[in-house]
């Protein structure tokens, strides 16, 4: 058994109150209810009612379970009223799940990203189920007049074994109705103090297969994403931005645009006046855009292609090419102080038996949601009504109560499934832009974004170079390792993690380059490119030395486990779940036996989960062909496995694209890449054929799951490609085989 | 502006609208049937994957004026209930991630199937290149299609 502290008030307490259909609302105030009087919560919308997951029990025993998180394709929409519905101990058929609002006086951490959701919201997710069921099980104990520890659950059933009675949820939540008297304040039933949760052993929806509660919707193509928003009297928006990253606008030409059908108006708008309050997650926004209304989407576009819009800037911008020559002086300059110094590397590697020293490349990229950047907005004089697909709600709101000076509290939120996030929809400009544009056109607008517009206005990965370096002995034991990562508006180094702590003189050094070009967080950020160069790198090594790449990794574990190098605590990763996945994908994937694939290896830490990965592939025209991929992970308590390998797949597939065939390129600061016909993402027939994936089971509370297995599988990929080929690739996209940041 | 009767999932509708506008949008703005999606607007990503006939085309390369008396059938109409072989093969397999590309992804290998009802691996595949899925189910739409196929009425 597990107690936990709830962090509940004290005047929580099941309130009842009929449903228009017949079904009865057992709310229980968390948080919250430490600033809601009950008049105030009779007040509120039904469905805004609760917190840390949100309850409604009809008295047919339907239970909804609102989903708090922002579902990006992550299938926390799933995942997270699993882990109510399992404390609560209800049957999951019964169970309707609900997309929650933003409301942050009810929900924690209304955020999609990091891969935090569901190890961020385990505790607080758990603690809603057990302590309604606990309720619940004090308003029987009430209503039988019995001790509420003679009573039991099962599947949505109180029960009472010695008096032999049962009644399920909902009949209880109806009887606790019945007694209220209507002039005085609800039954109150005072949430415990601290509550009891389930032993892991005893979940029953936690662990098993569950289907996407929203895959019936998405098969028939129902309207769940924000792009499918169409309200009465709204008005589609489309944006002219600045062709060039460092240009401005400066004035514009719409006599012949406004005339056209359907356009309703063409203004410049000031998304980000002086003096308004910016949030990390207005990311690259643009201060100034055109901004055209019309009636259809199509009419928009119409419009744009014949606007002209004049901007103003330097005659010369930023370019990829420039990026290589700069950020190769920042890999020679010397740094002021080291990331982490354990020993003394320049030493050890002089004096080293062999040596070798490599520098790997990765370009640009873009997010590219299948789903382009769009936001519904309708602002009124005091109003702000808000619905998308967003990421990071909670900083979206503050922002446009800056940029509207409207009170946070006079601002709705509503989330839309999100056709993909990737990172690119922390930065939520696009929703500002939407309630500047609406409050100026005084309509309801849905901005639109063309794929052009999403893919030439991104946040991009960075631009990113790594050099190492590493010395052995002359019994082949590594001795010295250096490593230094530099980037655009980046330094994509963690020196704490492996192989620090496992090498004697160690040196991690960062730096970053200022640029023009508007880069963020892309699924695994600095992972999803250091991963992959370090694990090539680490062949390099063990083929230097001479020794099997898993035998060589988990040598220098073993050593992390008994003799850690510096402070283990400042180690950012645990070496025995480190080498755990290594030893589980060797064993699945029968290591040494590769038949006549290519075959390489590759394990990484983030999001603190663990990876590890075998790649098989052939070479077909001298192009990477990958049969197949096995991975093993430990990310503790796996909540919903058929989602959890759906995961892992994607992020193989995704790595294995980027990193095989994507690149966003500038010139002049104008992106050469604009459309899925110049920017090449990954498609079926260059998928794996197959992919296998295993759990570690160790009963861990949950971590991470939606971006780590993407970073490893471009080390696995590299170095079955050195095996293949005997050539190594060194910069990414690997088809051109040539530097493309320089 | 001119006015079409279009026969779109089995019954006809009469619009008015600009010749050159793509079905796509006749589709989504006019009719808001939202389950055809854009993706790309240059016919690259096959989201808003729809049948003209008995054939799959992308309908923001298709203007409304080519129509004419073809049956145009979207994702609301590929099934009465959302039990076409390839819907419930889609759910068996869990397909979905962001669910995005998919209606695309599942009007793509309903036209093949009805063309090719007994493919093999690599033709699924191939069949398939044209519509892109940037969560990486791609492995889970093979499987999936390979099931509607097995299916009797696909």
């Amino acid at each position: 058994m597990t107690f936990v502290k709830t962090k509940i008030g004290r005047r929580s307490f099941i309130r009842t109150s009929a449903l228009a259909g017949g079904g009865m609302v057992v709310g229980f105030s968390w948080l919250a209810s430490c600033k809601m009087t009950p008049e105030e919560v009779n007040s509120l919308p039904k469905e805004w009612f609760d917190i840390n997951g949100f309850l409604k029990i009809a008295d047919n025993g339907l239970v909804t379970i609102m989903s708090p998180n922002p579902e990006i394709g992550q299938n926390v929409k799933t995942a997270m009223p699993m882990i109510v519905a399992d404390e609560l101990d209800v049957d999951w058929k019964d169970v309707i799940v609900e997309q929650a609002p933003l409301n942050m006086d009810v929900f924690q951490r209304q955020l999609a990203g990091g891969s935090q959701s569901i190890r961020a919201g385990w505790e607080g997710l758990r603690m809603a189920g057990a302590t309604a069921r606990k309720m619940l099980k004090q308003a029987a104990a009430k209503a039988w007049e019995v001790p509420e520890e003679e009573i039991t659950t099962s599947m949505g059933m109180l029960h009472h074994k010695a008096s032999n009675k049962s009644a399920s949820y909902g009949e209880m939540a109806s009887a606790a109705v019945s007694i209220e008297k209507p002039d005085e304040a609800p039954e109150t039933i005072e949430a415990p103090e601290e509550i009891e949760l389930k032993d892991i052993k005893d979940f029953t929806i936690i662990g098993t297969d569950r289907k996407n509660v929203d895959g019936p919707s998405i098969v028939t193509g129902k309207p769940l994403f924000g792009i499918d928003t169409y309200e009465e009297g709204m008005l589609t928006a489309m944006i002219v931005h600045p062709p060039a990253f460092g240009l401005t606008f400066k004035s514009m030409n719409a006599d012949e645009a406004k005339g056209m059908p359907g356009i309703k108006d063409i203004f410049h708008v000031n998304v980000y006046p002086e003096g308004a309050e910016k949030q990390w997650s207005d990311g690259g926004g643009i201060p100034e855009l055109v901004a055209i209304v019309g009636e259809s989407t199509w009419q928009c576009m119409q419009a744009k292609k014949a606007l002209k819009v004049e901007w103003d800037g330097p005659s010369t911008l930023e370019s990829t090419a420039s990026y290589g020559d700069d950020l190769n002086k920042l890999l020679d300059a010397p740094v002021k102080e080291p990331a982490r110094k354990d020993g003394d590397f320049n030493k050890a590697f002089n004096s080293a038996a062999k040596k070798i020293e490599s520098i790997y490349s990765a370009p640009f990229l873009a997010h590219n949601t299948m789903e382009p950047m769009n936001f519904y907005a309708k602002v009124t004089d005091d109003k702000a009504l808000l619905s998308g697909p967003i990421q990071t709600p909670e900083f979206l709101e503050k922002t446009v109560s800056s940029v509207l000076d409207m009170p946070l509290e006079n601002i709705e939120i509503d989330m839309t499934r999100m056709g993909g996030g990737f990172g690119r929809r922390l930065y939520g400009s696009f929703g500002v832009e939407a309630a500047v544009i609406s409050k100026k056109a005084k309509a309801p607008i849905k901005l639109v974004y063309s794929r052009e517009d999403d893919m030439t206005q991104g946040t991009y990965r960075p631009a990113y170079k790594v050099k190492f370096k590493a010395g052995l002995d002359a019994e082949n034991n590594l001795i010295a390792w250096y490593v230094k990562g530099v980037g655009t508006n980046d330094d994509l180094i963690f020196e704490n993690r492996f192989p620090a702590g496992a090498v004697d003189n160690y040196l991690a050094e960062k730096t970053s380059l200022e640029t023009k070009i508007t880069t963020g967080a892309w699924r695994a950020p600095r992972s999803n490119f250091i991963a992959g160069a370090e694990q090539s790198f680490m062949d390099e090594v063990a083929e230097l030395a001479g020794k099997d790449p898993i035998e060589f990794r988990l040598a220098l574990f073993d050593r992390a486990i008994k003799d850690p190098v510096g402070d283990p605590e400042k180690n950012d990763y645990d070496p025995e779940r480190y080498a755990g996945v290594l030893k589980l994908v060797k064993e699945k994937s029968n290591w040494s036996n590769s038949g006549d694939k290519a075959r390489g290896v590759s394990a990484y830490y983030c999001h603190n989960s663990y990876v590890a990965q075998v790649l098989d592939l052939t070479m077909n025209n001298n192009q990477p062909k990958v049969d197949k991929v096995w991975c093993a992970v430990d990310c503790g308590i796996v909540i919903n496995p058929i989602s959890a390998k759906n995961q892992i797949e994607g992020g193989i597939i995704d790595g294995i694209g980027h990193a095989t065939y994507s690149q966003m390129t500038f010139e002049n600061g104008v992106p050469q890449q604009e459309n899925f016909d110049d920017y090449r993402l990954i498609r079926n027939t260059e998928a794996p054929k197959a992919i296998e994936s295993y759990f570690v089971d160790n009963g861990i509370d949950p971590t991470g799951l939606g971006e780590p297995s993407l970073p490893p599988v471009v080390g696995a990929l590299a170095n079955a490609m050195y095996k293949a080929t005997g050539k190594r690739v060194y910069n990414q996209p690997f088809i051109l085989e040539k530097e493309v940041v320089g | 502006m001119a006015t079409y009767n279009l026969k779109i999932n089995g019954k006809t509708q009469e619009i008015e609208v600009d010749p050159n506008t793509p079905m796509l949008w006749v589709l989504r703005d006019h009719f808001k049937l939202v389950g055809t999606k854009f993706g790309c607007g240059i016919a690259q990503c096959g989201a808003c994957t729809i049948h003209l006939g008995d054939n799959a085309v992308r309908s923001c390369q298709l203007p409304v004026s080519s129509v004419g008396e073809q049956e145009v059938t979207t994702i609301e109409g590929l099934s009465e209930n959302g039990d076409h072989p390839v819907q419930k093969a889609w759910l068996e397999v869990d397909v979905p991630q962001c669910g995005y590309c998919q209606a695309g992804q599942i009007m793509t290998a309903s036209a093949f199937l009805k063309s090719n009802p007994n493919p093999s691996d690599d033709e699924i595949s191939t069949a398939m290149n044209g519509n892109i899925c940037r969560c990486g189910t791609y492995t889970r739409i093979k499987k999936a299609v390979k099931i509607a196929a097995s299916s009797d009425q696909a």
